[in-house]
């Protein structure tokens, strides 16, 4: 079976995200059984290099892996102007000599997981590189909608609202979301908007006067490095927070609200829309089950629909 | 929503009476009588007629223009009240027969916040005679660094954007600034300057610059920055206002935007229409200003310009200073002279009577282009419009001296020199700000 990587959803075909998807939903009861753990990937070895610190993100997959009875291993990378970094290229060969099946990897820089699979054996997971995929997130973001608003993603509005500039979230979220049908609205200033985004087939808006038409607000994170000086992408958080920021007021009952993490609380979110009801807690557990089937399937392969429950 | 702010002074009641009524808005070029009822223009015709209690103006002889407006002041306030306050230019203001004024927002403190901007609504509600209206910073404290909050400026009030009396330090916040303030309706006003080619310098580089051997400053210094702002709003598809646009390459260069129909637009300064570099021969500190007194070809080309509608409108660059600033060597005298109550008689004198400029054309760049450009309604001297007008008396003649203007300060290039054109009476919003005629 040749080896199958995810880098960007564009790796995958819908058949393959919803295969995914149900994969994920079989895993459910696992997850909510005394003893959350099958034997499914016992003996295989499955590495998480994080060259960025991202913790959620890192406990997510090592978790997903250790359910599924993987060894595991985290491997934190630093890059060459660090007194210890080395070159990503010798970092992959390195970790290939111990024959990992998976190989996980989060990068500030886009291109990072085609450097890391060309020097390995191993499938390669793209856990978030620069700001150009996070395939993982939007399939477990696919996964809670799913799970909140039935099967059928189709004509189902999703306003994605934040930094889309700089968002690898935003990227993946996009190609996702049109993939189930869904119809995508961009919504942020023009500085935060990168140019000629249109072509992607969204909708781009500079403020939230049609928020009500959306039926998901999705919310991206808000760095105060936009408006360090010379930067410029914003005046100030303030202006952000009172522009564009999400609280419980602005919100219909029946909108689902998302964020990916982690919360800027009073810049993109406020408290009470963060501690009302949204889906954000249910984000992350979607995170869990849906890196589970991501796993597997890397392993055991995306053909056969059957496989899960055999497995369990 | 209000974007100008005067205080409540009482509505007018007039019958102007036999005066030569300029309107280009309305297509009128006539002698006719104007009702003025509460503020309002009632009517406009011939042997009108209105009761005992309502003052008759005999306009004889006189021009009944509408009113004008002026994009580009500085009212000196917060910070310098001792060099210009919001009555002193509101008054200068109807002196020269504007009806609306809007101020740079370079004081100290900068204009960059909606609290700063809301303090000079109120003040101009309770002491300016004439509309006024402010502009907010584009970058913080004019640093060129971060952006200002401009959707809350908006809201709170804000005329336009600028950073005026400095440039923009990099094209890279130059495209940030255009592409953020897209959000607002509110134009963005440049000032284009290439700092590293205008330091050290005193006046124009050219021949008279090298016979005073005052250190230059390039036309290139203006054209260089105007070419790069209208490639960065080309290609963002943004609109923009560069101010006192000074010399022709400048003119040149907005010439071929407006044919690639980007969304620009332009001013010029009375002093650059009518003034050329030889003048500082005198070395009068008050020819001292930025951009600088240019060469004749340049003026000549913004004369052309003007006429033909590639620079939209006339502005003053009003920049008041204190005595003790202008009163020193011309080297050391700091950039900027005054205007708004020259204007009219400035261009009226140097272009109108030398049939440079046709009456109505001078009418339409100081009242309606400009005002257009800020969004205010035009004003028009017709039936149901607001009464904002003025009545010139085109012959008369004046001296420029301290005394006669209501600035706080006198740094014109025209003082202790006779003027041809007085304004006499100014209304500005449905009331009397200016009365020489009483």
């Amino acid at each position: 079976m040749p080896r199958r990587n995810l880098i960007s959803i564009e790796d995958l075909t819908r058949g393959d995200v919803e295969l995914l998807l149900d994969t994920a939903e079989s895993f459910l009861p696992v997850l909510e059984r005394d003893i959350k753990k099958v034997p499914t990937l016992r003996g295989r070895t499955i590495i998480n290099v994080f060259w960025e610190a991202s913790p959620r993100t890192s406990a997510s997959f090592d978790l997903a892996a250790k359910r599924l009875s993987a060894d595991t291993l985290v491997f934190r990378g630093s890059a060459l102007g660090d007194p210890h970094g080395e070159a990503l290229k010798d970092v992959a060969i390195t970790l290939d000599a111990y024959s990992p099946d998976i190989v996980i990897l989060r990068h500030p820089s886009a291109g990072a997981c085609r450097v890391l699979a060309a020097n390995t054996r191993a499938s390669v997971i793209n856990a978030g590189d620069g700001g150009h995929q996070d395939p993982t997130q939007c399939l477990l973001d696919l996964f809670a909608l799913r799970q909140s608003l039935g099967r059928d993603l189709d004509g189902r509005r999703v306003f994605i609202i934040g930094d889309i500039l700089h968002s690898r979230v935003a990227r993946s979220g996009i190609m996702g979301f049109k993939m189930l049908g869904m119809d995508v609205t961009l919504v942020a200033p023009p500085t935060l908007l990168p140019r000629g985004i249109e072509e992607m087939g969204v909708d781009v808006r500079h403020d939230l006067s049609e928020l009500g038409d959306a039926d998901v607000v999705y919310l991206l994170r808000v760095e105060s490095d936009l408006t360090e000086p010379g930067a410029a992408y914003l005046p100030s958080l303030r202006e952000y927070a009172r522009v564009w920021g999400i609280s419980s007021a602005r919100l219909r009952p029946g909108q689902r609200l998302m964020h990916p993490g982690p919360l800027n609380r009073g810049v993109e979110i406020s408290a009470d829309a963060a501690d009302g009801e949204n889906l954000i807690a249910s984000q992350v557990f979607s995170g869990l089950a849906v890196r589970m089937a991501i796993l597997y399937r890397t392993v055991i392969g995306y053909s056969d629909g059957t496989a899960t429950r055999e497995a369990l | 929503m209000e974007r100008t702010w005067c205080k409540p002074l009482p509505a007018a009641d007039l019958l102007i009476t036999g005066g030569r009524v300029v309107d280009p808005e309305s297509g009128l070029d006539d002698l006719l009588d104007v009702l003025v009822g509460d503020g309002r223009i009632v009517q406009v015709g011939t042997g009108l007629e209105a009761g005992d209690d309502v003052r008759v103006v005999d306009a004889t002889g006189m021009l009944v223009l509408p009113g004008f407006v002026d994009l580009h002041a500085h009212f000196r306030t917060p910070g310098r009240e001792d060099e210009e306050d919001i009555a002193t230019a509101s008054a200068a203001a109807a002196a020269g027969g504007y009806v609306a004024v809007l101020g740079m927002a370079n004081t100290e403190p900068v204009v960059d916040s909606a609290h700063t901007l809301r303090g000079l609504a109120r003040q101009a509600q309770d002491e300016a005679v004439v509309p006024l209206g402010f502009y907010a910073a584009i970058t913080r404290g004019l640093e060129g660094r971060q952006l200002t909050e401009m959707c809350e400026l908006d809201e709170a009030g804000a005329a336009a954007f600028s950073d005026d009396g400095r440039p923009l330090p990099t094209a890279a916040i130059m495209r940030r600034a255009l592409q953020y303030g897209k959000m607002s309706g509110r134009f963005m006003a440049l000032h284009a300057e290439d700092p590293s080619l205008t330091a050290g310098g005193q006046m124009h580089e050219g021949p008279a610059s090298a016979r005073l051997g005052l250190a230059g400053i390039p036309s290139i210094s203006e054209s260089l920055e105007v070419a790069r702002a209208l490639g960065v709003a080309a290609y963002e598809d943004a609109g923009l206002h560069l101010c006192h646009v000074s010399t022709a390459d400048s003119v040149q260069a907005i010439a071929h935007a407006k044919e690639a129909g980007l969304r620009v637009t332009t001013e010029a300064t009375p002093h650059h229409l009518t003034l050329v570099d030889e003048c500082v021969a005198s070395l009068d500190p008050n020819l001292k200003m930025s951009p600088p007194l240019r060469s004749e070809s340049d003026r000549e080309a913004l004369v052309e310009a003007l006429r033909s509608g590639l620079i939209d409108c006339v502005a003053t660059d009003h920049a008041p200073h204190a005595p003790e600033e202008k009163d020193v060597p011309f080297e050391e005298a700091p950039f900027g002279c005054i205007g708004l109550e020259t204007a009219f008689s400035v261009l009226y004198g140097g272009l109108v009577a030398s049939k440079a400029l046709d009456l109505a054309t001078l009418v339409t760049r100081m009242s309606a282009a400009p005002a257009r450009i800020a969004g205010l309604p035009a004003p028009s001297v017709s039936a149901g419009a607001t009464a904002d007008l003025c009545i010139v008396d085109p012959s008369a003649v004046w001296t420029v001296t301290p005394a006669s203007l209501q600035s706080r300060s006198c740094n014109s290039p025209w003082l202790g020199q006779e003027l041809t054109g007085k304004v006499r009476l100014t209304v500005a919003a449905g009331r009397v700000a200016w009365d020489d005629l009483a």
